[in-house]
């Protein structure tokens, strides 16, 4: 879905999931690693404020990456 | 009894002419012609060639429906038992011609179809699931093994004898897989492939993964504090009570909200339906799925221009690759149509 979105409007499409692998096989250019599979853009365990942090601190990477020139599939890390 | 069988084949294979005679209309004669001489000498008196359906390869491509159904009318008419398309070998318009004309019989007479390409050909990934295939060399020179490997699972398919795999039976893989019960336990077979592989030796998955294809990434955001920015999941986040009823896992389609006027994801508002994970965290806050909350505030901040109105989201779990490719390509173009800068899609 990542791809095609990408590919169709020719806009870039930043993926956050847990599973790295995956979305290097399907060809997302734009990965940011997700916390967990039933909590990718969260941590609960953190309280209210500590999950907030970490949504955060991850959408903020993903704009980094959405204005990011890349040439080949690139994870974006922390 | 004598099984009636109906061939199809163009017009360079009728003797009619090459390229020139490609627009050829579809054309029956009464018994074999060209290459089904051979497939009912291999019947041994149990197959009779009724009939046989000529189309020149240009016409069926360019007017394809028309063709389709000239075709299947003649096939029709003769009712036969089995039809078998080609062989194409690597020509790509016959390939295609042999492939449509076999699954759409198939589904209109259900009767057994048959046909034989090169892998490559083009119509192989278009029918391969529909017909059966049988593999051949990439041109006419493997004619000789190309009919009998035909002909063979056309004798199975009418005696209703059992299909084995494709790869011992000669045929290009349908995307089927039969259970059965095996000697050794699922473990042990895995370990045996993993020394295998250790070893550098050849070795044969039981399970193929699909291949995906790999673009060129899109040019990156140039201004962010005047981008729009769409937000996507899969992680089966929907407005509480799931309106459109998306399904809870292998989704057939996805959900398009506004949510122009939310600030938060609450389970007031909205809620996971995704079968694939636990979620109970994502039922408490769906931002940890759709960071909706923080959106708002980089908005507001002035960090990025704004959060795209409309919010696309389905299941993904035992989601069908074709599905999935299939709602990129529709909220692409949706996304396209806005102008919509860029994407953030979460995935569970």
């Amino acid at each position: 879905m990542t791809r095609e979105i990408e590919r169709v409007a020719g806009i870039p499409v930043v993926q956050i999931a847990t599973i790295v692998p995956i979305m290097l096989t399907v060809g997302t250019n734009r990965i940011v690693p997700g916390v967990a599979i039933p909590h990718p853009t969260g941590n609960p365990a953190l309280g209210p404020e500590g999950d907030k942090a970490v949504r955060r601190e991850l959408l903020l990477r993903s704009l980094k990456a959405m204005t990011t020139a890349v040439t080949e599939q690139t994870i974006f890390e922390k | 009894m004598t099984y009636r069988i109906v061939h199809y084949i163009n017009q360079f294979y009728a003797g009619i002419g090459g390229e020139d005679m490609a627009d050829h209309k579809p054309e029956l004669r009464e018994g074999f012609v060209g290459p089904g001489m051979q497939i009912e000498k291999l019947f041994e008196g149990e197959g009779k060639i009724v009939g046989t359906v000529i189309c020149g390869d240009g016409y069926y491509g360019e007017h394809t429906d028309q063709a389709r159904m000239e075709c299947l009318e003649m096939i029709k008419g003769l009712q036969p038992d089995i039809l078998f398309a080609g062989p194409a070998f690597n020509a790509g318009r016959y390939g295609f011609a042999c492939g449509d004309i076999a699954a759409t019989v198939g589904e209109e007479l259900k009767i057994p179809t048959v046909t034989a390409m090169y892998p490559e050909n083009p119509g192989v990934e278009l029918y391969s699931k529909k017909t059966y295939i049988a593999t051949t060399s990439d041109s006419a020179r493997g004619m000789a093994k190309a009919i009998p490997a035909m002909a063979g699972i056309g004798k199975k398919l009418l005696n209703g004898e059992k299909m084995g795999p494709a790869r011992l039976e000669g045929y290009i893989h349908r995307g089927i897989r039969k259970s059965f019960f095996h000697e050794k336990s699922g473990a042990e077979r895995a370990v045996e492939m993993l020394l295998t592989k250790l070893k550098g030796e050849s070795f044969r998955t039981e399970y193929e993964m699909p291949v995906f294809n790999k673009i060129p990434p899109a040019a990156p955001v140039k201004d962010l504090k005047t981008a729009t920015i769409a937000l996507v999941s899969s992680g089966g986040i929907v407005p509480k009570g799931n309106p459109d009823h998306i399904r809870v896992s292998s989704a057939e389609s996805f959900g398009a909200y506004d949510i122009s006027e939310l600030k938060n994801m609450t389970p007031e508002n909205y809620e996971s339906i995704h079968g694939g994970y636990d979620r109970e965290w994502a039922n408490v806050d769906p931002d940890v799925v759709l960071p909706l909350d923080v959106m708002r505030e980089l908005e507001a901040e002035g960090v990025i221009g704004k959060i795209h109105p409309i919010f696309y989201t389905t299941t993904g779990t035992g989601t069908a690759v074709a599905n999935s490719e299939k709602f990129g390509q529709e909220i692409g173009e949706e996304l396209k149509k806005a102008g919509v800068d860029a994407a953030i899609l979460t995935s569970t």
